[in-house]
Formats: structure tokens, C-alpha cells, sequence
């Protein structure tokens, strides 16, 4: 039986697509990142609609009166930051340092949770104005843009506590390794979605 | 406690309802009072429910989708029939609230509960089979995405029995969606079911993509995966990049709707026009999700029925990929009466017809594949015939729409109606129907009896055109769509004779009901031992029927496109090597049990019952997280089991040939 590889090189078979199955951790992350692109895309839905009704503000408060950027400066290194040190812990993990896994995982929580913390204070003091998702069309719009992105971070919270459990309950098996990749990803992630945010709605919305 | 569930939510006025329900509340008991006097439940569950093989999952996936479709057809014959009652004086036998929310049910089922089913289980199905492979890339999220299309079917039949459906049609657009004007749970049961299914088909599309780029057989280039594949790649593509939009406007609408915000809303500056354009910039690409996999079909059959390879299969290729991006540039035709104004429409317009370039191509592929080709006429040929001359008629009243000052004319008229028809039934139908007859030997190990097959056919054909084609006219003469009484008595001869087409219909799916209960009776006589009852050219044939758990024992090495056919040509059969023992996923509830919580919200978030819906979301993340801490989800089968297996299977398959 002669096989295609004796015919061409097997690196050539393989840029054309014709290697075989992909290995799993493979198969995890290309799978993962698809999911993360359908995610920009719900986002970009949402983006959209900003685009299109900050304008409406209805006679209520406009970004200028609301959006405060000293704040959003800190929020905005808070969750960068954050992306470096859930770096510094992907790279540990990998190597099997344990140790520096968790220290790493906790600077990311930490920085994560400020920036949650700073995001909800900013909120509930536009609600307390008078400047709450149903005052206006800008309004919903705002809230529900910059919402979903911090439900997205809560969420990407809560993955991290898991994966630090699964850690410390299992060790850093490739099992283990190959949903940290998931998580990393989507971490990583949501800082693109935030350099939209912070560029569209807060930039912008302060002219 | 129940938050606005009372017994008034019980339609025990209203006699249709009422009695369907009843109807269908006593069949439901008898199925599961056979299945539990018999002792089914613990096959069931072993081997359907928890399944996580993609030939079980893609069978069910079918299964749904032919159900939905009698539902749907049960709608669309009542409305006919209701327009053909209610003329002059006679009011009919729909009041106008019962009327709007069968239209309505009728679409959205319609659409999302029979095209989507179908087509995303002929996909299930067949991919990794023609790619050569054992499962999908992720069995597990495949089995959480069935039963969660499912759970989304489930709830919008509640509506049926439980409140009511939405009366805004299956767009369901504001104003009239929102709370002002539809203050009951009709738009809320549209709204829950069509996200909680939207999540299961967002995550098939994932799954479908991931497979068909990382998961195929060595020696499988991207030029040599079977049209099928590439049309299946368009179309989960598709599924990634716009279901998601869908996900979001719904988001929007549910908002508007449950926290009072005001994104589609007449007041506080929203804007009813955003939802409308971000619904069809979901809307059009839907369209491509559901036909390309039906071109797909339509080129494995021609092919393997005319015993040639598929005539220009890069053109082929070229002309899907063409489809599935020029697919979000025409979203605005389905609105040109807008008022964008002449410049944007006249873009969209040329876009629109556009899109025909790589579909005409198509059609020429298509008739030069059978040209001087040995045609064998079996129903899923003729299905590909009926298809071509539909759907190039469809076609054409799709390119004359797409002239905005016609669209101005005909729009909202029964024209449009009869255009869509056109095209989904004559396309996507056709399609799955062909489908249907093409794999179910490969799924069952039988082949379906032909002449009721056909006999099907042909009452679909003629069903079609005499419901259909009266509408054109209808609509030249000006006859708005989703009217509950007709106030002209001229249309009604034309009515009559889409009357008669429904009732073709009714004969049509009657025959594949009979086609199936007969084709089961018979099945010893009929049984596929070879695997390979069409002479394929594609891997699917290259195994046995029904394939085993694992498809194949060894990978098979791919030399060119039709790499089944090829093997017969050089003699390559599967080798009789030493087999090694596999690792296949373990079936695993979380599907089943996620869904069953889905449920569980989605009801309590329609009827506002805070307590339950927090309860069944818990439960659903609680489930999510036991599956994301388990760790051994395959299981093996050893090398000696295989051998047997191979060994069996290889001796009927040498019994059988002459």
C-alpha cells in the first residue's frame, strides 16, 4: 500500500492540511478561540447598537456629564495588568511551578476584582444621578455594552478560583494545563474588548 | 410564588387549543407508558440519551426536525385554510388573536425547529464519516448542543398548552414585540426558546468548524474534502459569525422587555429600525446557513447517481465561499421600504444580485455533472431534479425582488411569501429530503422502500406548485401577507388551489410516514450489508452500515477527492492489519441534564418566577462545573473487540457481494 507521504514530504502534507487528526491540545484551543471570535461578534452586535444610539440621550445626561476618565484609567491598568501577571501564571504552569501558579493567579484576581469594583461603583453612582439603563436609549445601550463585558470578567473570575482548585486538587496535569489554555485565552480576550470599550464609549464619549 | 402563571394561562376556553393540547398531552402519556411497560428506559438512556456518538446525536438532531415539521405543516394548513374559509361575510374559524399566533408559530417552528434540526443532523451525521474520522472534535458540547435545540422546541410547544405565542410574526420586530403592545408571554416564549436553542446551534457551529479544520483523515487536503464538507464549513462559519448577532439583539429585546431599558422602544430615543437591521444582519447569512449544506447534498447525490466525479469541483468550492461572504452584504433587502434612500438601496440591490453569480455556477455544475452521465433515478435523484427547477424559478423571483422599486410594489404582499417558499421548501426541503433518502441506509443498515419514496416526491413536487404559485399572483394583484380574513372574493379561486396544494402536501408527508413504517416491516430484505448501496465515492461508503461505534478501525489514507472511489479503482480495500485498541468517548448525561435545567429557567424566567429561574440556572452552571472537573471521558475498546467487530462485518460484507 503506498502511502501519500512517500509521494511528498510530510511537511508539505501537512501545510495543505493533509497531516491527520490534530493533536487534543490543539483541538482544545483552535476550538476555544472559535468560540472567543463568536463572542466578538455578539460584542460587535453590541457595539453597534452603542454606535448608534449614543446620540439618543432623550434630554438625560450625555457621556460628557457622566464618564469620569481618571477612573477609567485606573480600571483600565487594573485589567492590563491583570492580562500580564494571568501571562506570568500560564508560563509558571507550564513549567510545573505550582507555587508561582497561585501567586500569579491571586495578583490576576486581585486586579481583575479592582477593576470590577471600580466598574460597579461607577455604575451604581450614575443609577444614584439619576442616569440608570432606563433613563434613556444611550443609557441602556452603555450599560448593556459595558455590562456584558464585566459579567464577562466576573465570569472569567470565577473560572480562575475553579481552575486554582483544579490545580491544587489534580496537579498541573495536561488535562488541567489544556483548560488553563481556555482560560488564558479568554482572559486575554476581554482586554480586546475592553480597548474597544475604553476607545468607543469612554474616549470618545467624553469629547 | 408562581409570578403571573394562574390557571388563567390554561386555554380551557378555546376549543382548538384545548382539544390539541389534550391530543397531544394523551400521546405523549401513551410513549412513555409503552416505553416503561416495555422496558426501554434503560436502552434509552445507555444508548440515545446519554449518547455522545455523532450518528446518534445527528439522528436525533432528524428525528426532532421531522416532528417540528408535521407541528409546522399542522400551522400552515390551518392558516390555508383559514383564508380559504374566511371570504366576504364568513369570519372563518380562527379568531384573529388565535390566527397571528399561528403564523407566527409557524415561522419561528419552521425555521428554527425543523430547517435548523435538519440540516445541523444531516451534518452531524455525515461529517466525520466523509472525513474519515471517529467522532467530532468535542462529543460532549455536541450532545449539550442537541439537547438544548431540543429544550428550545419543547418551550415554544408549552406555549401552545401554557399562556400563549407571540402574535408579532416570526421577526417578531418592535414596536410591537415590546411591552406596550405585546404585554402578555407570547413574545417572552419567543424570545427564551430561540436563545436557549440559539446557544445549542452557536456551539454545534463551533464544534462542526473545529472538526472539519483540525479532525481529518491522513492525506485529506482541504482541496480533497467532499463538497459536502466545504458547504458544511460555509455553513458552520456562518453559524459562528451570526448566530451570535442574534444572541445579542434577543439580549437587547429581552431587556427592553424585563428591566425596562429602551433599545427598540417609540419613546426615550430608541429605535425599532436597529432591532430590524440587526435581526436580518443574523437573518440573510441564516438563509446561507440552511441552503449551502442542502447544496452540499445536491452535489454528493448527482455525483454518486450519475457515476461521475462532481463536474468542477473548485468552482464549486470557489462559488460556496463567494456565498458565505457575499451573504452579509444584502441584509438590507429584506427592508428596502426603510427609506435608506435610493443610493444605499441601489447597493444592496446590486449585492442581491450579485449573490446569484456563484448560485448560477452552481446550477451549471450541477447539470454538467448529470450531462452524458448513466442517471439512475432514485429518490434522492429525483429530489436533486424537483430542487433545480425550483429553486432556479425561486431564483429568478429572488433577483426581481432584489430590484428595490419592484420590492416597493410587493412588499409584505403574498409575493414575498411565495418567493421564501420557493426557495426553503424547493431548497433546503428538497435538500434534506434527498438527504433523508441518500444516508438513512448508511444510519440504519437498510434502504428506504423507493416507490412510496417517490410516490412522496411527486406529491411534494405538485403539493408545492399549486400552493405556491397562486401566491405569486395573489401578490402581483396585491394581497398582503398574514391576513386573517380575505376582503377581496376575487382571490378566492386562487386560494383554492393553494388549498389543494397544502392537501398535496399532506399526501407527500403521509407517504413518508408510510415510506418508513413499511420500509422498517421489510427491512430484513432490504438490509445494506455491503455498506456501500449507491456505489459512493465518498469515506461514509467506505464503512460498514450502520457504521460501528468507532466508523473506522484504521484511518483511511486519502489519495485524491473521492477518495472512496478512488480505493475502488486501485483495488485498496481496508487492510486486515493488527488492530489497535481505541480510545471513543464515554456517553456522559451533562447534555441532557443541562437541558433539562435550561428548561427549568426559560420557563421560570417567561412567567417571572424569580425563585425557579435562579434555581435552574444554579443547577445548569452546577452541572457545568462537574463536567469541567471530570477528567476520564474516554473509554477503550480493546484490539481483540475491534477484530471481532471487523472480522463480522467484513465476512457479510464478502456474503453480500455477488
Amino acid at each position: 500500500m503506498t502511502t501519500i507521504v512517500d509521494e511528498v514530504s510530510a511537511e508539505h502534507v501537512r501545510g495543505r492540511g493533509g497531516g491527520g487528526p490534530a493533536p487534543t491540545r490543539v483541538v482544545v484551543a483552535y476550538g476555544f478561540w472559535i468560540f472567543l471570535l463568536s463572542d466578538f461578534v455578539m460584542f460587535s452586535g453590541l457595539f453597534a447598537t452603542y454606535a448608534v444610539l449614543s446620540g439618543q440621550t432623550a434630554g438625560g445626561p450625555t457621556g460628557h456629564e457622566l464618564f469620569n476618565l481618571h477612573s477609567v484609567f485606573i480600571e483600565t491598568a487594573c485589567l492590563l495588568f491583570s492580562s500580564y501577571t494571568c501571562g506570568l501564571g500560564a508560563l509558571s504552569a507550564e513549567r510545573g511551578q505550582q507555587g508561582r501558579f497561585y501567586l500569579f493567579s491571586l495578583f490576576t484576581f486581585v486586579l481583575g476584582a479592582a477593576f470590577l469594583f471600580i466598574e460597579i461603583s461607577e455604575f451604581v453612582g450614575m443609577i444614584d444621578k439619576g442616569a440608570g439603563p432606563s433613563r434613556s436609549a444611550f443609557l441602556s445601550s452603555f450599560f448593556t455594552l459595558v455590562g456584558m463585558h464585566g459579567a464577562h470578567v466576573t465570569t472569567g473570575l470565577l473560572w480562575l478560583v475553579y481552575m486554582v482548585a483544579q490545580a491544587a486538587a489534580k496537579g498541573l496535569r495536561p488535562h488541567v494545563l489544556r483548560r488553563l489554555l481556555c482560560f488564558s485565552l479568554f482572559w486575554h480576550a476581554l482586554d480586546i474588548i475592553w480597548v474597544g470599550v475604553l476607545t468607543l464609549v469612554y474616549l470618545i464619549g467624553v469629547e | 410564588m408562581l409570578g403571573r402563571l394562574t390557571w388563567d394561562a390554561i386555554p380551557f376556553k378555546e376549543p382548538i387549543p384545548l382539544v390539541t393540547s389534550a391530543v397531544v398531552i394523551l400521546i405523549i402519556l401513551a410513549v412513555l407508558a409503552l416505553v416503561t411497560v416495555k422496558g426501554w428506559w434503560p436502552y434509552l438512556w445507555k444508548e440515545w440519551l446519554t449518547s455522545v456518538d455523532h450518528k446518534r446525536i445527528g439522528a436525533m438532531y432528524v428525528v426532532l426536525g421531522l416532528v417540528m415539521l408535521v407541528r409546522g405543516f399542522a400551522d400552515a394548513i390551518m392558516m390555508r385554510s383559514q383564508q380559504l374559509l374566511a371570504v366576504g361575510d364568513a369570519q372563518g374559524y380562527l379568531p384573529p388573536d388565535h390566527y397571528d399566533q399561528i403564523f407566527s408559530a409557524h415561522g419561528t417552528i419552521m425555521i428554527f425547529f425543523v430547517a435548523m434540526p435538519l440540516v445541523i443532523g444531516m451534518m452531524n451525521f455525515v461529517l466525520p464519516l466523509q472525513l474519515g474520522v471517529r467522532d467530532v472534535a468535542f462529543p460532549v458540547l455536541n450532545s449539550v448542543s442537541f439537547w438544548l435545540t431540543a429544550s428550545g422546541a419543547l418551550l415554544i410547544n408549552l406555549s401552545l398548552f401554557i399562556g400563549n405565542f407571540a402574535r408579532t410574526g416570526w421577526m417578531n420586530y418592535p414596536p410591537l414585540s415590546e411591552l406596550a403592545y405585546s404585554p402578555d408571554v407570547g413574545v417572552d416564549y419567543y424570545l427564551v426558546s430561540l436563545q436557549i436553542s440559539g446557544v445549542g446551534t452557536l456551539l454545534a457551529g463551533i464544534n462542526m468548524v473545529t472538526t472539519i479544520l483540525k479532525l481529518r483523515a491522513p492525506g485529506m487536503f482541504y482541496f480533497r474534502m467532499p463538497v459536502f464538507c466545504w458547504t458544511a464549513l460555509a455553513s458552520n462559519m456562518l453559524i459562528i459569525a451570526a448566530f451570535p448577532i442574534l444572541t445579542a439583539t434577543f439580549t437587547m429585546l429581552l431587556l427592553d422587555r424585563y428591566v425596562g431599558m429602551h433599545f427598540f422602544t417609540n419613546d426615550a430615543g430608541g429605535s425599532a429600525m436597529m432591532y430590524v437591521n440587526l435581526f436580518w444582519a443574523w437573518g440573510h447569512p441564516e438563509v446561507y446557513i440552511l441552503i449551502l449544506p442542502a447544496f452540499g447534498v445536491f452535489s454528493e447525490v448527482a455525483a454518486t447517481f450519475s457515476g461521475k466525479a462532481l463536474f468542477g469541483y473548485r468552482s464549486m468550492v470557489l462559488a460556496t465561499l463567494a456565498i458565505c461572504v457575499l451573504s452579509f452584504m444584502v441584509w438590507l433587502h429584506h427592508f428596502f421600504t426603510m427609506g435608506a434612500g435610493a443610493d444605499v438601496n441601489a447597493f444592496f440591490g446590486i449585492m442581491s444580485m450579485i449573490i446569484a453569480v456563484p448560485t448560477g455556477v452552481k446550477v451549471f455544475n450541477w447539470l454538467f455533472t448529470l450531462f452524458h452521465g448513466r442517471v439512475v433515478f432514485k429518490p434522492p435523484v429525483l429530489w436533486t431534479i424537483g430542487f433545480m427547477v425550483t429553486f432556479v424559478i425561486g431564483g429568478m423571483t429572488g433577483v426581481l425582488l432584489a430590484v428595490p422599486p419592484v420590492d416597493f410594489v410587493v412588499h409584505n404582499s403574498v409575493f414575498q411569501v411565495a418567493h421564501f417558499h420557493n426557495v426553503i421548501i424547493g431548497g433546503v426541503l428538497f435538500g434534506m429530503m434527498a438527504a433523508y433518502n441518500y444516508w438513512f441506509p448508511k444510519a440504519f443498515g437498510f434502504t428506504l422502500d423507493e416507490r412510496l419514496g417517490k410516490a412522496s416526491f411527486w406529491c411534494w413536487l405538485i403539493g408545492f406548485y399549486l400552493a405556491f404559485m397562486p401566491l405569486y399572483v395573489l401578490g402581483l394583484l396585491g394581497m398582503p401577507r398574514r391576513l386573517q380574513h380575505i376582503p377581496d372574493a376575487n382571490w378566492q379561486p386562487l386560494l383554492i388551489i393553494a388549498e389543494c396544494g397544502a392537501v398535496f402536501v399532506a399526501l407527500g408527508i403521509l407517504f413518508q410516514v408510510v415510506q418508513l413504517y413499511v420500509s422498517i416491516r421489510t427491512r430484513e430484505s432490504r438490509r445494506d450489508l455491503t455498506g456501500d448501496p449507491w456505489n459512493g465515492r465518498t469515506l461514509e461508503w467506505a464503512t460498514s452500515s450502520p457504521p460501528p461505534s468507532y466508523n473506522f478501525a484504521v484511518l483511511p489514507q486519502v489519495e485524491s477527492i473521492d477518495a472512496f472511489w478512488d480505493m475502488k479503482q486501485k483495488g485498496r480495500t481496508a487492510a486486515e492489519t493488527p488492530y489497535q485498541t481505541l480510545e471513543m468517548p464515554r456517553n456522559s448525561p451533562t447534555g441532557f441534564v443541562m437541558a433539562f435545567f435550561a428548561v427549568i429557567l426559560g420557563f421560570a424566567t417567561i412567567w417571572h418566577i424569580w425563585w425557579m429561574a435562579i434555581l435552574g440556572l444554579a443547577a445548569a452552571v452546577i452541572t457545568a462545573l462537574v463536567f469541567g472537573w471530570s477528567e476520564h471521558r474516554e473509554q477503550e475498546i480493546p484490539a481483540a473487540e475491534i477484530a471481532r467487530m471487523e472480522h463480522a462485518r467484513l465476512n457479510l460484507g464478502r456474503s453480500a457481494r455477488p
